[in-house]
């Protein structure tokens, strides 16, 4: 199941895992990545926590926790090479992994239809 | 400022069709970025050449009602410690406008033209700046505003190629330069000076005709359009003061590591000693030093470390000892630098500070300016 934030993460579910990343949309709009922050494995948040920094030239932006949950899996790849979350970013540029604290809560995010009418795509 | 009061430049319809992403800076609608973005912009200027649009920054001519440049240079000394006096026809130099407390009210570059005066002074201050200088040196001189001329700037190893065949008079200038000449046969200001470290130009030309000049310089395969986004990154690279962020009217230009555009004639000891607002606190200073100073900073990690993170001596210390003013990615190091405020016993190579960044404490080492080597042709 795939499924947006209005704060531009996608997020994939599958059983109670939830994969974060960023959407194509927000990385055209932040720019070129140049460091990436990610949490630490284990670390808990609460639905709209500072969950990670994506930083470009100009600015750091917040990535926020789409759901509650804790912190199963991080990227460290897109850490060592921040690009990777603009050459791919919903695939090979992926943030984070999450175990849901309630994977029924997913169904309240955007479905692909209502972030691509948020954005105007 | 509500954006409908924000002004356009006489580039903007051009800066639209190249795709840019506008932001408001300095009540102008001005292109952060164009289609690369920051980044490749950046580099792509220290690679080749990149054009700026600075058309939001003033130029104000300054003449001597009596007509005698002396008078001129004489007068421009009473508003800014530097030496106008020996400023020769057909150079330029960095100077700072200082108030009576010795705080600068603005940076600027002052140009000696032969027959007048030109100063260019920031966007944010170029108001304040002609009611200043009305108000302190109006009555001997007169200060008219370049409103019919828009500015650009060409910056970049490629810079002298991508002009020359407009101009080829160009190629016998140096850093500093400035005359006035024909460019693709329109009567134009041009300097060999900027604001990123590089080789390069500023352009005054008439407002009818900068757009088919960007055209032409554009038209070129060296040549790409630049933003404010680029176009502060790579000042910061060069150790570069921003107004308004590393200077302000509560730093001196001592604080801010400015002496060497005091020359020795306005020191102490000097043919035209003092005479400048604020020369009492100012001379003290360079005789004394400062009690803080603006000092370079790299970050030993890899996070940017950016305006407003406080500095500490120490990773566990409860009070902040200083401030950065600028500080992000450095693209040409491909690393992070920043430029802050501390105390003289801190501003010293290889002192060791930490930043606090979203509550972390990053250590941060003061370093030389500018981190990327300035490429000016001074010879």
């Amino acid at each position: 199941m795939l499924k947006f934030t209005e704060d531009h993460e996608w997020v994939r579910v599958e059983g109670d895992i939830a994969t974060v990343g960023i959407t194509e949309h927000a990385t055209v709009q932040l720019g070129d990545l140049v460091f990436v922050e990610l949490p630490e494995v284990g670390a808990t948040f609460d639905k709209g926590g500072d969950a990670a920094t994506v930083e470009s030239v100009k600015a750091a932006s917040d990535v926020y926790a789409p759901l509650a949950g804790a912190i199963t899996e991080v990227n460290q790849a897109i850490v060592d090479e921040p690009a990777k979350v603009n050459q791919d970013p919903a695939g090979e540029g992926w943030l984070f992994k999450m175990k849901l604290d309630n994977t029924a809560d997913a169904d309240s995010l955007l479905d692909e239809a209502a972030y691509k009418a948020l954005i105007g795509a | 400022m509500n954006e409908t009061a924000l002004r356009q430049t006489p580039l903007h319809s051009l800066h639209a069709r190249l795709g840019a992403r506008f932001t408001p800076f300095a009540g102008y609608e001005m292109p952060a970025q164009f289609k690369d973005g920051v980044l490749k912009e950046h580099l792509h200027t220290r690679d080749a050449a990149g054009l700026f649009d600075i058309s939001h920054m003033g130029a104000l001519k300054v003449v001597a009602k009596n007509g005698d440049m002396k008078d001129a240079a004489l007068a421009l000394e009473q508003v800014a410690p530097v030496d106008v006096v020996n400023l020769k026809a057909g150079r330029q130099r960095y100077a700072v406008l200082t108030n009576d407390a010795g705080g600068v009210l603005d940076d600027l570059m002052i140009a000696n033209l032969g027959d007048c005066f030109v100063l260019v002074v920031n966007a944010a201050t170029k108001e304040a700046d002609l009611a200043h200088l009305q108000d302190e040196i109006g009555e001997d001189c007169a200060i008219q505003p370049m409103d019919r001329l828009a500015l650009i700037a060409l910056q970049g190893p490629r810079a002298e190629e991508a002009l020359s065949p407009l101009a080829p008079d160009i190629q016998q200038m140096r850093f500093m330069d400035v005359r006035m000449m024909e460019i693709d046969g329109v009567a134009m200001m041009a300097s060999r000076s900027g604001y990123t470290g590089e080789d390069g130009f500023e352009i005054a030309a008439p407002i009818e005709k900068v757009e088919a000049l960007c055209e032409k310089l554009l038209a070129q395969d060296a040549v790409a359009p630049i933003g404010l986004g680029a176009r502060d990154s790579l000042r910061l690279e060069a150790g570069l003061c921003l107004y308004g962020a590393d200077l302000d009217t509560n730093t001196t230009p001592i604080e801010a590591a400015l002496e060497w555009s005091i020359q020795k004639a306005r020191r102490r000891g000097g043919a035209r000693e003092g005479g400048f607002p604020g020369d009492d606190v100012i001379l003290a200073q360079l005789e004394n030093g400062a009690a803080r100073r603006r000092v370079g900073l790299k970050a030993e990690g890899r996070a940017p470390v950016r305006a407003g993170a406080q500095l500490y001596a120490d990773e566990n210390g409860s009070t902040p000892i200083g401030v950065v003013t600028s500080g992000g990615f450095g693209p040409t190091l491909a690393a992070p630098v920043a430029m802050g405020y501390v105390p003289a016993q801190h501003a010293t190579a290889d002192a060791r500070l930490f930043a606090e960044v979203r509550g972390k404490r990053l250590p941060m080492i003061v370093a030389a300016t500018p981190f990327a080597p300035h490429r000016y042709k001074r010879n």
